[in-house]
């Protein structure tokens, strides 16, 4: 296959996942909207119900009652098992998405050379981690908000962020950028996945823990928060291995400097320091629960402020994998002296 | 010094050492430290919005040209370095402070604790959130000793001495298994907490005693590792001259890939510079100087960050003498690598002469206007303006090579008062009106900036978050519990017969809070009655 129909076949493949995943989406959409009205029913049948002690067990007319009840419950769960499928089949157009971006390069190279290729990078992994941790953690409450925000965050890539397949800038090329890279991405996706269950967390208590409709289908506040440590207790370890070792080895041999306070830089310091804070407050007494909630959203935020924000905001980030076009600074040192950067970096002097 | 007794211990006194025990104990306090990570987390946003002298001096330059209102606020602020400024250093003062007096205090309750036998069985174990219970027709002895064989795989057990050594009439003697496991988690946890201070260590080692300097060399030339090479040299607080390594190295050559088609063209893919190099009195070697691949020599490490391109220019004046000949470096202005330069020659007769203008590699007329239309020097063209008379140079000043001083000088202009502009191919000579000499462009030849520095420290630094990040996985994933089994024989009064049973009592405590001790329980359970199955 020729690199342009890999290309080809990359933007059909996203494009065939987006629309998997809009049809995952609505399958889920109207699994919750059914999850209304066994509510409504099952309680309008309790009343009717209230005279035969044990229906369930009767039968005749009972079992017509009783098929009667089942369906809806029986039509739910065939919903969600449906929308499980379609965002698996997404997934695997997802990922030959991301193999033929990679494939279509010369020479091959990962899928991750600007901010298209990142986003759906990304937006694969929380959609995997998603489906792995499906049955292990009892997700299936989580499919619409998961499904809904992969489908968004894959449109605006398709959208605003698509560029054409080009050769990874040298200065990215290096196998510790890979094992950056993947290790970064992993640890968003996961803590995409925790933000979600911190911010049900949030709605729960708003709620109330009784809360009927599909809330009635997302656990308790315990089981919530217990959720979303342990989703964020694996994503900052991943996280701390990206942003403080392999990001500082990677730019000490690219840059010269293992850490240079640059604006990425910071922003990485920032949410790692706002989740160790989230780790820091689950112990804390008076600061549990909500407050630690608050705190993982406000980490969500700096770190998806981080990979979108910075790129769009700052203009002095080296990071240059992430501008929309060949950065084009001239760069002076204090001799006067200037250069145009082989690693597209400012050259640094204190 | 005051020692009770000594004489009456004042009122003022006491509550001087209380309020500073008080302070000592919210400074240490859980909560200080998760205000002060947020706190820090803040501090250090200004630093991502207002460009920064160490990151890129240029964009602070410019910053400060466009807002002169801002800035005498902002360098009061000390916003142009944050992460050296008082106010940053303080609070992260404040947080190693507040580590070292959580820490260590930590260290010892953990020592003592490391070597602690597991609490005794509380004596009501249904009181604990986690608990159940079966019934069996075992003794409790063998279901006791069943639970040892199988808790002491993974658990620490309290001695069966101490626990008939210690038991209460009220209690049945030794009745109980106490286990207890995940001692490793706190050792994770203050193995994270320490490894912070050796990461913290190793940053400020590097900072104090490294430095980083910068140079631009143009093919063929050698750079000599001594201070007077550098064009820039930042050196840290402690940094002494003698630290430098003693080497040498050549230029030899330099590639540049180029793409010339697909969605990339114009951008370059690889840059490799040929050195030779020698360090002190050792054998000669080569090293292809490559992006990503920088090359050490003793504690130095040589990075290549940058390229451009110097024509060879050669200025001769009225006299026909060489006033000036040699490579000027040009600065690339974009990505396109127009490049702008200036040629200066002071020692001209008759008149100085001094050139200014641009360099375009794959020179192109495009409607009247010169552009480059590839950065690769495929067709190199220069194209000047002329000065002459006073360019400033006698004055004694030092003067940047990159600026052309124009004030006291003129600018040569053509019979219609245009101004003379030469535009030099590679091998092509121009005269100079006036007869005031002749240009003439010899060849072009490249120049790769190096960024020379030492970074002492850096492995302390690693091996600090290495170690941070074995700590943090065992603080995190390591479980700590304790696990009781209690068996007693109650007499099973129904019936007439006096029929003993075994009563089993299992509860537990999950002390990381997020355990899922429920299933914990029932799966000793299972382990336990098997035992009873398969021993009938
Ligand atoms: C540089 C500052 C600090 C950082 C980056 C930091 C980071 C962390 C992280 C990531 C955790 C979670 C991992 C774990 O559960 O072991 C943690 C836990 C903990 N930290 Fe810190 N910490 C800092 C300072 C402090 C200070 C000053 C104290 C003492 C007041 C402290 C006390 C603790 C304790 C007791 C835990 C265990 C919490 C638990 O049991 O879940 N930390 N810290």
């Amino acid at each position: 296959m020729t690199d342009a129909a890999w290309e080809t076949l990359s933007n059909q493949a996203v494009a065939v996942a987006g629309l998997v995943y809009f049809g995952a989406l609505l399958v889920h959409l109207v699994e919750w909207a059914s999850l209304r009205q066994p509510a409504k029913q099952e309680a309008g049948l309790v009343t009717v119900a209230a005279q035969p002690p044990r229906p369930a067990d009767e039968a005749g007319g009972g079992a017509a009652k009783v098929s009667e009840r089942r369906t809806p419950a029986e039509r739910i769960a065939f919903l969600a098992r449906l929308g499980f499928l379609l965002t698996c089949i997404a997934a695997a157009a997802h990922l030959v998405g991301l193999v033929g971006r990679g494939m279509a390069a010369e020479p091959n190279r990962v899928p991750w050379g600007n901010m298209y290729e990142f986003t759906i990078s990304g937006t694969f992994v929380v959609t995997v981690m998603y489906l792995g941790l499906y049955r292990r953690l009892k997700l299936g409450w989580m499919a619409p908000l998961v499904v809904a925000f992969v489908l968004t965050t894959l449109m605006v890539a398709v959208i605003w962020l698509h560029e054409p397949v080009q050769p990874l800038r040298e200065a990215l090329n290096s196998y510790w950028l890979v094992i950056h890279v993947i290790s970064a991405v992993i640890a968003t996706g996961a803590f995409t996945l925790g933000g979600i269950a911190s911010i049900m967390y949030l709605v729960k208590m708003r709620a109330g823990d009784e809360a009927t409709g599909w809330l009635g289908r997302v656990p308790g506040l315990d089981a919530l928060d217990k959720l979303a440590y342990r989703v964020h207790a694996f994503a900052f370890p991943v996280w701390t291995f990206a942003v403080l070792i392999t990001g500082p080895i990677w730019a000490h041999e690219a840059w010269s400097r293992y850490w240079n306070w640059d604006p990425k830089e910071v922003w990485a310091f920032i949410t790692w320091v706002v989740y160790a804070g989230y780790l820091h407050a689950r112990a804390t007494a008076g600061w549990k629960g909500r407050n630690a909630a608050i705190l993982a959203l406000v980490g969500l935020a700096t770190l998806w402020f981080n990979f979108i924000g910075v790129n769009y905001f700052s203009s002095t980030s080296q990071h240059a994998y992430a501008s929309m076009e060949a950065p084009t600074r001239l760069v002076s040192t204090g001799a006067d002296s200037a250069s145009y950067d082989c690693t597209d970096a400012p050259t640094r002097r204190c | 010094m005051t020692t009770p007794g000594e004489r009456p211990v004042g009122r003022g006194e006491l509550t001087a050492r209380e309020l500073l025990r008080w302070t000592w104990r919210q400074v240490t306090s859980m909560r200080t430290a998760l205000v002060l990570l947020l706190l820090i987390a803040l501090a250090a946003i200004p630093g991502s919005v207002v460009p920064q002298t160490g990151v890129d001096a240029l964009a602070v330059t410019r910053w400060k040209d466009e807002h002169p209102k801002l800035t005498p606020i902002y360098e009061k602020l000390d916003l142009f370095s944050v992460y050296d400024s008082i106010w940053f250093s303080a609070i992260y003062l404040l947080l190693v402070l507040s580590l070292v007096g959580c820490i260590v205090p930590r260290l010892f309750v953990y020592a003592r604790a490391s070597r602690a036998q597991p609490p005794p069985a509380p004596r009501n174990l249904s009181r604990l959130p986690d608990h159940t219970s079966y019934e069996t027709t075992l003794t409790p002895d063998e279901v006791l000793a069943r639970a040892r064989e199988v808790l002491g795989k993974r658990y620490r057990l309290r001695p069966l001495v101490v626990e008939e050594a210690e038991q209460q009439p009220s209690r049945d003697p030794g009745d109980a298994v106490s286990a207890e496991r995940g001692y490793l988690r706190e050792a994770g946890n203050l193995l994270f907490h320490l490894s912070v201070l050796v990461v913290l260590a190793g940053f400020g080692i590097g900072g104090l005693y490294g430095y980083q300097g910068g140079v631009i060399l143009v093919q063929g030339s050698t750079f000599g590792n001594n201070l007077t090479q550098y064009d820039d040299f930042d050196p840290g607080g402690l940094f002494t001259p003698q630290q430098l390594d003693e080497f040498d190295f050549t230029v030899e050559d330099f590639d540049v890939e180029w793409l010339t088609s697909g969605a990339g063209a114009g951008t370059a893919r690889g840059f490799e510079a040929a050195l030779s190099y020698q360090q002190g009195d050792g054998p000669r070697d080569e090293y292809d100087l490559r992006v990503n691949h920088p090359l050490s020599i003793g504690d130095t490490d040589v990075f290549l960050i940058g390229h451009g391109y110097a024509p060879i220019i050669t200025i001769r004046d009225g006299e026909g003498e060489v006033a000036w000949t040699g490579p000027t470096v040009f600065l690339p202005q974009d990505q396109s690598f127009v490049s702008f330069g200036v040629v200066k020659a002071p020692t001209a007769k008759p008149e100085q002469i001094g050139l200014e203008g641009l360099f375009y590699p794959t020179f192109e007329l495009y409607d009247g206007d010169p552009v480059s239309v590839f950065p690769d020097a495929l067709k190199p063209l220069v194209s000047m303006l002329v000065y002459t008379g006073d360019l400033g140079l006698d004055s004694g000043e030092s003067q940047s090579v990159y600026v052309l001083d124009k004030s006291k000088a003129t600018q040569l202009t053509d019979d219609d008062g245009k101004p003379v502009r030469l535009d030099l191919s590679v091998g092509e000579t121009i005269d100079l009106p006036d007869g005031l000499g002749s240009v003439t462009l010899e060849r072009v030849d490249p120049w790769i900036r190096v960024q020379i520095s030492q970074t002492p420290g850096k492995e302390v630094a690693l091996l600090g978050v290495i170690l941070a990040l074995i700590g943090l996985c065992a603080s995190l994933f390591i479980r700590p519990r304790r696990v009781w089994v209690r068996a007693r024989t109650v007499a099973a009064d129904d019936g007439g017969d006096t029929m003993a049973t075994t009563v089993v009592e299992v509860a537990g405590l999950d002390r990381s809070g997020n355990g899922d001790l429920a299933e914990v329980l029932t799966d000793l359970v299972a382990v336990l009655k098997n035992e009873k199955e398969s021993h009938p």
